[in-house]
């Protein structure tokens, strides 16, 4: 038996494994926990609770893909369930905890429900049947949520208002803390942070437990754990719901974040893209990659364009010919593609990966 | 001997188009034997061992396991009931530790695959069995490396290691020694040997080697073309013209 040390407890002794890694993670995690006291204004508040909702959406990818060898291109429909879940709820009863209650249970309930159903009918048979018939689902399912006027709001999506307590004209003190007024908007913010830090720790246990190792034998040799009286399909099943359920809570938390769902923010495959670019970025099957890929790739996502536009004055007043131009604010998607294949050219084992692999 | 046979397939059968792999292959197997199951390349013997284990369906015929029918399960429920396999291409986690690969094992026995928030390294239990097994192989000094960067023969050990950890009543090893160093040669011997000597355990040794054969078996069956052509002590096995002609390679008049 190993000492009962709360670190070792709260990380499952899934240790970074690398001290610049150890160190990075730890900025990331003060940042994120003092962020609005730390970078005030709504910009930046805003992109630190995307990071925290993406670093949980990603992570409950990798769950799928990086521990379990799964290829699903449906993680944005159960981003999209927990989304809508809370849209149509709030929209359609009222904007109260207990509202709120039975739009995250109901979305929980039913992305649950189609990933053991998808899971069941396609997961026996070979990975590339199971990624097309995800991929089939998600598109039917962004249709059906675009048609569905009545419920969904259709492409107009649905804006609604969040308990009282989240919203920001809610004061929590009288005075300001540390400069600073708590107000819903911050409230939420902590609410996102606590959320994603606890579903991050369980995930880690998750992959740390002996469930999360026959994970990694099904991704490594799913004809071996069979035979070793692993029934695959079962832990494939379960893994492939628990990582449904994940994204949905993700999804919940974009949604009381937006205070609005729609099509573009929850559904598009664009979403999908960028969650794919970010566990390949981040590394695949350590979990930690999600921090990173996340963070790296949200704020490349809104900085690049204001740095490249900063970068492109100085060059033009420097008088320098055509890098001007080159740098150009409108070209920061150009070089954001050209950062994500140098990355993956140069690690492709991940950032996380290479880091571990330096170390040893 | 015993009413029920630990194993026991009748008229199993398997075809692959018009090919006929295996071809109604009747045989029992007893609790405290170690069966040799030799015959040419291509003459069934993994097939045979394929649908035994479940990781092949049979078109015809059946196997059961301590006189149940097992046809119909999957290879993961047929190792919960007792049977256990090793594979002749090495078939291991190359990603996982050498440790992690027996510990896998010795967690599927145990039945604790399905505990999700438990951590893996709190079954201090699992892990003393693991290394006690890799010690039987004498791989102990190796737990911490990969899989994937053993040399082959330690690949073979660490297959048989997965094999006993399972703890099944029928052990079933296909070529275990094939591309291992000769000094690596007798500690696989030895455990089967021991295997064989606990007197209740059913062994199905599929071996190329004929003097590894002479010195376990207590009965050899002989496949070619997927038939069952020959069965019976080791020495009238050996010595009878099908097998000279079949599997040596040696026709009937020059062997006499």
């Amino acid at each position: 038996m190993l000492p009962a040390n709360p670190l070792h407890s709260l990380l499952s002794g899934d240790y970074p494994r690398s001290r610049v890694l150890a160190a990075t993670l730890f900025i990331i995690l003060v940042c994120l926990a003092f962020a609005p006291f730390l970078f005030p204004g709504s910009q930046p508040i805003n992109v630190a609770a995307k990071i925290c909702v993406f670093v949980i959406l990603v992570a409950s990818y990798d769950l799928l893909l990086g521990y379990t060898g799964i290829v699903s291109f449906a993680h944005t429909m159960f981003y999209g369930i927990g989304g809508y879940g809370v849209a149509i709820a709030m929209y359609n009863f009222s904007p109260t905890w207990s509202a709120m209650g039975i739009g995250v249970v109901a979305a929980l309930i039913l992305s649950m429900a189609l990933a053991l159903v998808i899971g069941l009918f396609s997961l026996r048979v070979r990975a590339i049947f199971f990624a097309m018939i995800t991929l089939a689902v998600a598109s039917a399912f962004a249709i059906l949520a675009s048609q569905l006027n009545e419920i969904t709001g259709g492409e107009d999506g649905r804006s609604y208002r969040i308990p009282e307590m989240l919203r920001p004209g809610f004061r929590l003190f009288d005075e300001p803390v540390l400069g600073v007024m708590i107000n819903g908007r911050i409230l939420t913010y902590y609410l996102i942070f606590f959320s994603a830090l606890i579903l991050f720790l369980l995930a880690l246990r998750v992959v740390n437990s002996p469930f999360g190792r026959v994970l990694q034998a099904i991704r490594e040799n799913d004809f071996r754990a069979e035979a070793l009286g692993y029934r695959v399909l079962v832990y494939r099943s379960i893994a492939n719901c628990l990582s449904a359920g994940m994204a949905t809570l993700a999804g919940v938390l974009m949604a009381i974040w937006l205070r609005y769902t729609g099509p573009d923010t929850t559904l598009s495959f664009a979403i999908m893209i960028d969650i794919l670019l970010m566990v390949v970025i981040g590394g695949m099957g350590t979990l930690y990659g999600a921090v990173l890929g996340a963070t790296i790739f949200i704020l490349a996502q809104n900085y690049l364009q204001v740095l490249m536009g900063e970068l492109s004055d100085a060059l033009a007043a420097a008088g320098i010919p055509l890098l001007p131009a080159l740098f150009h604010a409108d070209r920061w998607l150009l070089w954001l593609g050209i950062l994500f294949v140098l990355s993956v050219y140069f690690f492709p084992v991940g950032i996380v990966g290479k880091l571990r692999q330096l170390r040893s | 001997m015993p009413a029920t046979p630990a194993l026991e397939t009748r008229e199993l059968t398997i075809r692959f188009g018009g090919h006929v792999a295996v071809n109604a292959v009747s045989c029992a197997f007893h609790p405290g034997t170690l069966t040799a199951i030799v015959g040419p390349n291509g003459a069934g013997k993994t097939t045979y061992f394929n649908l035994i284990s479940g990781q092949l369906k049979a078109t015809s015929g059946q196997v059961l396991l301590h006189g149940q029918d097992v046809t119909g399960l999957t290879a993961s429920a047929r190792t919960k009931r007792g049977m256990g396999r090793a594979f002749q291409l090495t078939n291991l986690f190359p990603n996982l530790t050498v440790m992690e690969n027996v510990r896998l094992a010795v967690q599927s026995r145990a039945g604790a695959g399905m505990q999700l928030l438990q951590l893996w390294s709190h079954r201090g239990d699992l892990i003393d069995k693991a290394d006690s097994l890799l010690a039987s192989v004498k791989l102990l000094d190796k737990r911490n490396a990969m899989a994937g960067a053993l040399p082959h023969g330690d690949q073979r050990k660490l297959e048989v290691a997965l094999l006993l950890a399972l703890e099944p009543d029928v052990f079933m090893f296909d070529e275990p020694t094939a591309g291992m160093s000769v000094d690596e040669v007798p500690t696989v011997l030895e455990l089967i040997h021991q295997i064989k000597a606990r007197g209740d355990k059913t062994v199905l040794l599929v071996e190329h080697k004929m003097d590894v054969v002479r010195s376990l078996a207590d009965r050899i069956i002989v496949l070619h073309n997927g038939t069952l052509v020959a069965d019976g002590e080791p020495a009238t096995v050996i010595a009878s013209p099908i097998v000279q002609e079949a599997y040596l390679g040696i026709s009937p008049e020059a062997a006499a």
